[in-house]
């Protein structure tokens, strides 16, 4: 799987950051002095080789807003600091109650600055119903087509994936995808993966659920398929637990300044995963995020010195 | 839904506890000025069915029947055209909520008849003390847990208030001389707003809101009065 990082030069000026400043230098102050969306690290989808930035962003809770004019400004600004920072990839469901709308909303506040790889879902056990439900997710989103559309959590996968291909094969969409969560159902993955021709799987991995480890992340450098990690933080859980604990000397070695930076990179570095979705509503939570997609990345040996230390905390 | 027993409470909860109180402050702001006009009608009201209480059930039914419209309110106003946008299960809550307020239609309509009075006892001062603690105590207590005002939840404009004062009314509208038949007729009424206090208790548990607790634990206290003082109003 041709899923290596590509060279940033980014990188080099935020080394010379985190040299001079190890683990303590505020979020805000390295997010602000971190050039605005250039040289994030991407990987390539293995299908196509399209170059796609390690972080993206989730809209799960986050962006279900309703009709809170103010709260779906915060959001729009939000996706402003993504595209600013380089993000590309945003992830919604027709599940997500508001989600789908709000990202249209923000979308059209923003025009061409938001060079957006859009990524949802159908999540119908109807074969009937999942053209009208992917166009009306299409209407919310305002976009001309979608770039990713999923089978969430596997639901009707039978019925969905047959026309979500013959979409792709006509135009209409770019890739197709399955997703899971909190290791639900790996095993109906795993056979789905070994019997399409998948683009993608979405599933959830964290420093904490490495389940996908054994075989599914195997699978999916075998068979070619990118991987998408969902709740890198535990819905927010795994980092309220972290920061009760100082961050590691071994943190300021891969240019980390805070827990959640640790947590995207131990993600995005198995070579396996082509990104991670972390959910926020807060601007200074999404530059916090997008700046784990530069810098140095954590190898082998210390991914597994990562894994060992928050599974004694 | 497969693998149904790996799923957690939380796993259900679609949106922010920011999201569910900005939700009744924009609510309440829309519908200005009927929260308070809600409050000082329901509370005009249970003066009125206090004074008379030993003489005619006559308040009770009238207060039903404004109660069925509330329950119509809340199930259009809140959960079809507001909650639905942010939780998918709220068409659901609606419908559920229409279905109560025809029951209560029905006990105002079939289950009274104006020369019963209110219930006794036990179960007269836990009656009006619900409603009393609906309709005045529950726009206080998102003040009281630091909460601006503008978010409160009000009797018969937000669902919890409404269903705490509902099962205060319906412990109200038993006593002895009712037939088993009306009595089947207000039993019926005892299930929806039963179920919502679980199920927003359950709700307000997964946001770790402080007062997640008390409407399962009014819900508990109102069915076990209902329960305990059976014989005791069959007597009366």
């Amino acid at each position: 799987m041709s899923s290596s990082f590509r060279p940033i030069e980014r990188r080099r000026v935020l080394r010379r950051i985190a040299l001079g400043i190890g683990a303590s230098w505020p979020i805000a102050a390295l997010a602000q002095t971190a050039p605005k969306g250039r040289g994030v690290e991407t990987k390539q989808i293995p299908s196509t080789g399209e170059a796609l930035p390690v972080i993206g962003l989730g809209t799960w809770i986050t962006f279900n807003v309703g009709n809170d004019r103010a709260a779906r400004e915060g959001c729009a600004d939000v996706m402003k600091a993504f595209f600013e920072a380089g993000g590309r990839m945003i992830d919604s469901s027709p599940m997500y109650g508001s989600s789908q709308p709000v990202v249209g909303q923000g979308l059209a506040r923003l025009g061409p600055a938001a060079r957006v790889f859009a990524a949802d879902k159908v999540w119908t056990s109807s074969a009937a119903r999942g053209p009208s439900q992917i166009e009306a997710s299409r209407r919310h989103w305002n976009v001309a087509r979608f770039d990713l559309l999923q089978v969430h959590n596997l639901l009707g996968w039978e019925e969905q994936l047959p026309l979500l291909f013959s979409m792709k094969q006509t135009g209409r969409l770019r890739y197709v995808g399955i997703t899971t969560s909190e290791g639900r159902r790996h095993r109906e993955i795993e056979d789905v993966m070994r019997r399409h021709p998948l683009d993608f799987v979405q599933l959830t991995y964290n420093l904490l659920d490495r389940e996908a480890e054994q075989r599914i992340l195997p699978l999916a450098r075998e068979r070619g398929i990118a991987v998408i990690a969902n709740r890198p933080f535990r819905e927010g859980a795994l980092l309220r637990e972290l920061q009760r604990h100082r961050l590691p000397a071994w943190a300021a070695e891969i240019d980390c300044a805070s827990w959640a930076q640790v947590a995207l990179k131990f993600i995005v570095s198995h070579p396996a995963l082509t990104c991670a979705i972390p959910a926020t509503g807060s601007v200074a939570h999404v530059r916090e995020n997008m700046a784990a997609a530069i810098g140095r990345m954590p190898d082998a040996a210390l991914r597994q010195r990562m894994a060992a230390h928050v599974d004694a905390l | 839904m497969t693998e149904w027993w790996t799923y957690r409470l939380s796993d259900f909860l679609m949106f922010s506890a920011r999201t569910y109180r900005r939700l009744f402050e924009l609510y309440n702001a829309d519908v200005w000025p009927l929260p308070v006009l809600a409050c000082i009608g329901a509370a005009l009201w249970i003066g009125i069915a206090w004074r008379h209480r030993r003489v005619s059930a006559q308040p009770a039914r009238v207060g039903l029947a404004v109660l069925a419209a509330a329950w119509l309110w809340v199930a259009w106003a809140f959960h079809f055209e507001r909650y639905a946008m942010v939780n998918t299960a709220a068409p659901w809550f609606a419908a559920a909520f229409v279905l109560e307020a025809l029951l209560l239609v029905a006990v105002a309509w079939a289950g009274l008849h104006g020369r019963t009075s209110l219930a006794c006892g036990g179960r007269l001062g836990v009656g009006f003390g619900l409603l009393a603690l609906a309709i005045l105590g529950y726009p206080g207590l998102g003040v009281w847990l630091g909460r601006p005002l503008a978010q409160a939840e009000v009797f018969g404009i937000a669902p919890d208030p409404t269903a705490v004062g509902t099962l205060g009314m319906l412990l109200l509208t038993v006593s002895g001389r009712l037939s088993p038949a009306r009595r089947r007729f207000i039993a019926a009424a005892w299930p929806i707003p039963l179920l919502w206090c679980g199920i927003s208790g359950a709700t307000l548990w997964t946001m770790d809101a402080p007062e997640a607790a008390l409407l399962p634990a009014l819900a508990g206290i109102a069915a076990a009065v209902a329960i305990g003082t059976r014989r005791s109003n069959d007597a009366a």
